[in-house]
C-alpha cells in the first residue's frame, strides 16, 4: 500500500492550525504543523477515524414551541451523524430534565449517549 | 411608578450581563439586579446549541446552553436578582437610574450606584447591505433562523443559500444540513473567510457545502416565496462581474452579514460612541464616557468568542461594583489608545493611569490577514510590549498586554509589523 498525505485543519481550538499527516491505511507515519499535543491527537484521529460532537434538539412531551438542546456526550464517528439524527428525530423526552441527563443511551450502537445540555422543569 | 434600589443594575441577561453580575457580586456589591427583555436568562446562547464555548474559561468544550448554565447557576448561588420580560426604556445617568417596563410591574424606576450596559448586538439585515430584487418570503438573518429552528421548532426551508461566511452563517449551514435541508452554497463577498477556520472545516467541508469566496448575491427572485438568487464573482473593488452571473435555485436565503452593537439606549443617554466599533468608548475598567455607566460584551465591540465576553464583562462588573462602593481608583491621567499599521480598532480606547501599576490587555482586530507578524505597543518611539504572531486575521480578535507603569506619553499606539 502506498503512503498518502492529507492536509488537516485542526478544530480543537479557534487557532485552526494547518497540519499535514502522512500515513498508510489507518496508520499515521508523520504529522507536521501542529502546535500542541491536543492538535497532534486530533490529527491522528482525523486521519484514521474522524469523529464529531453532535449537537441538536429533542422534542419535549406536551411542549410545542420549545425544544431541549442535546449533545453527544463524546464525539461520534462522522459517518454515523445522519443515522443518529434519524433516531433523535423520533425521540420525545418527558419533563423534568436536568442538564447532562441521558436522553438516548448508546445511540446507534456507538457506545455514546445523547445527553441534555440544559435543565428544564 | 414602582421603584427599586440596588447597587449595580445590569441591562441584559446574556453572557455579558451574567458575567458582569457575578463580577459585581464577587467584588462585594450587595444588591445586583439584571434587567432582561427575553423570558429567560442566557441571551443568544440559548439558541447556540453547538459546541465551541468555554475552551479558555473552563478548559473544556461546552455548548452554548451548558456555558451560560454555569453562569446562571453561579449568579443564583450569589443571590443576583433579575427581572425577566422587562424592557429598558432609558438610562438616566444624571440621576443614576434606569427606567424599564414590564407587564408584571408596569413602569419601574431602578435607582443604582452604577449601571452596566450589556445589551449585546443585533444582526445586519438585507436592508443594511441593500441586496437588489423582490421581497418574497424565505429571507432570514442567520440568527433569526437559528432561533426559529433551535428554540421554536420551526424549520425555515429546504433548499438554502447563505450569504456571508460569518460563524453564525456557517453554523446554520451545518444545522440546516443535519435537519435535512440542502445547503446549496455559502457566498462570501470578501476573498477570505469571515468566521473561524474550524467552523469552515466542521460546518461546510464536513457536509460538502461549497464556499464561494469573492462572490455576492446580485439579485433575489421570487414573488410569494424565494425561487432563487443570482450570484456573481466580484472584482478587486467588490463590484460584481455581470457577465459571470449565474442563477442558483433555492427557497430560502440566510443573511450572515455581520453584527451591530445595539446602542439605542447608549446614544440616547449621550454616551460617547466609537465610530469604528459602533459601541461606547471605554477605558480598562470598561467605564464609558459617563463615569457611573459601564459597558461590556458585544454592545461594546463584536466579539468572536463568548469566553472573551465573559472575561471582559467580569471586569466591567468588578469595577462597576467598586464605583458603586466609591472604591474605583482615582485617575492620575488618561492615555489614548491609537490604531497603528493594520489595526482596525482597539478596545479599550483609553487607559486611566492610577497609583501603582497594572497589566491592561488591549484587544484589537486587524484590517487584513497577514502571516509572520509582530504585534507591537509603543509610547512614542519606545516599544513597551511586543509579541510574535504566526498569523493575524480580521475574524479573530488579538490582544497585547501592557504595563501601565510603562506609559510615559499620553498616547499608546498598537501596530502589526511584518517580521523580516
Amino acid at each position: 500500500m502506498s503512503t498518502i498525505k492529507k492536509e488537516i485543519i485542526c478544530t480543537v481550538c479557534p487557532r485552526g492550525c494547518h497540519m499535514e499527516v502522512e500515513g498508510q491505511g489507518d496508520q499515521v507515519i508523520s504529522v507536521t504543523g501542529y502546535t500542541c499535543n491536543r492538535g497532534l491527537e486530533y490529527a491522528n484521529t482525523e486521519f484514521a477515524h474522524p469523529v464529531r460532537i453532535l449537537t441538536t434538539t429533542v422534542k419535549m412531551a406536551g411542549v410545542s414551541n420549545d425544544l431541549l438542546p442535546v449533545r453527544s456526550a463524546s464525539p461520534l464517528p462522522k459517518e454515523k451523524l445522519f443515522d443518529c439524527m434519524e433516531v433523535i428525530r423520533q425521540t420525545e423526552v418527558k419533563l423534568p430534565v436536568a442538564c447532562h441527563d441521558v436522553i438516548i443511551s448508546n445511540i446507534c450502537g456507538t457506545g455514546v449517549d445523547i445527553v441534555a445540555t440544559k435543565s428544564v422543569e | 411608578m414602582f421603584e427599586i434600589n440596588c447597587d449595580v443594575v445590569i441591562i441584559g441577561g446574556g453572557p455579558a450581563g451574567l458575567a458582569a453580575a457575578i463580577g459585581a457580586k464577587e467584588e462585594g456589591a450587595e444588591k445586583v439586579l439584571i434587567i432582561e427583555r427575553d423570558n429567560a436568562l442566557g441571551g443568544i446562547l440559548q439558541q447556540c446549541i453547538h459546541p465551541g464555548f468555554g475552551l479558555t474559561r473552563f478548559k473544556e468544550e461546552l455548548t452554548g446552553p451548558e456555558f451560560y448554565g454555569k453562569f446562571v447557576d453561579r449568579a443564583k448561588e450569589l443571590g443576583v436578582e433579575y427581572m425577566l420580560n422587562s424592557m429598558v426604556l432609558s438610562v438616566d445617568h444624571e440621576n443614576s437610574q434606569v427606567i424599564c417596563v414590564s407587564s408584571e410591574k408596569g413602569m419601574t424606576c431602578v435607582h443604582a450606584g452604577s449601571i452596566v450596559l450589556a445589551m449585546g448586538c443585533r444582526e445586519r439585515t438585507r436592508a443594511n447591505i441593500v441586496t437588489p430584487g423582490t421581497r418574497p418570503a424565505g429571507l432570514y438573518t442567520a440568527g433569526a433562523a437559528q432561533r426559529l429552528v433551535n428554540r421554536q421548532n420551526i424549520m425555515v426551508g429546504k433548499k438554502v443559500v447563505i450569504l456571508g461566511s460569518g460563524d453564525i452563517g456557517m453554523i446554520m449551514a451545518r444545522r440546516m444540513s443535519l435537519e435535512g435541508a440542502k445547503v446549496v452554497c455559502v457566498v462570501e463577498l470578501m476573498s477570505y473567510l469571515a468566521g473561524l477556520t474550524r467552523n469552515r472545516v466542521q460546518c461546510l467541508d464536513d457536509f460538502g457545502i461549497p464556499l464561494k469566496l469573492a462572490h455576492t448575491i446580485t439579485r433575489i427572485e421570487g414573488n410569494e416565496r424565494v425561487t432563487g438568487v443570482w450570484v456573481a464573482p466580484v472584482d478587486e473593488n467588490k463590484v460584481p462581474i455581470k457577465e459571470q452571473e449565474e442563477f442558483i435555485e433555492c427557497d430560502t436565503v440566510l443573511f450572515s452579514v455581520g453584527l451591530l452593537p445595539e446602542n439605542e439606549l447608549t446614544r440616547k443617554a449621550g454616551i460617547a460612541i466609537n465610530p469604528i466599533t459602533n459601541g461606547p468608548e471605554v477605558n480598562q475598567y470598561m467605564q464609558t464616557s459617563v463615569p457611573g455607566v459601564f459597558a461590556c460584551g458585544n454592545v461594546v465591540h463584536v466579539n468572536d468568542l463568548a469566553d472573551n465576553v465573559s472575561e471582559e464583562s467580569a471586569r466591567a462588573g468588578k469595577y462597576a461594583a467598586q464605583y458603586a462602593m466609591k472604591k474605583l481608583p482615582t485617575s492620575t491621567g488618561t492615555v489614548t489608545c491609537v490604531t497603528g499599521r493594520n489595526v482596525r480598532y482597539l478596545c479599550p480606547q483609553k487607559i486611566q493611569k492610577a497609583e501603582g501599576s497594572e497589566k491592561v490587555s488591549l484587544y484589537f482586530r486587524v484590517l487584513n490577514p497577514e502571516l509572520g507578524v509582530k504585534l507591537v505597543a509603543k509610547c512614542g518611539d519606545e516599544i513597551i510590549a511586543q509579541k510574535k504572531a504566526f498569523r493575524v486575521n480580521p475574524g479573530e480578535m488579538d490582544h497585547i498586554a501592557v504595563d501601565t507603569a510603562k506609559l510615559t506619553t499620553d498616547a499608546i499606539t498598537v501596530e502589526v509589523v511584518k517580521e523580516d
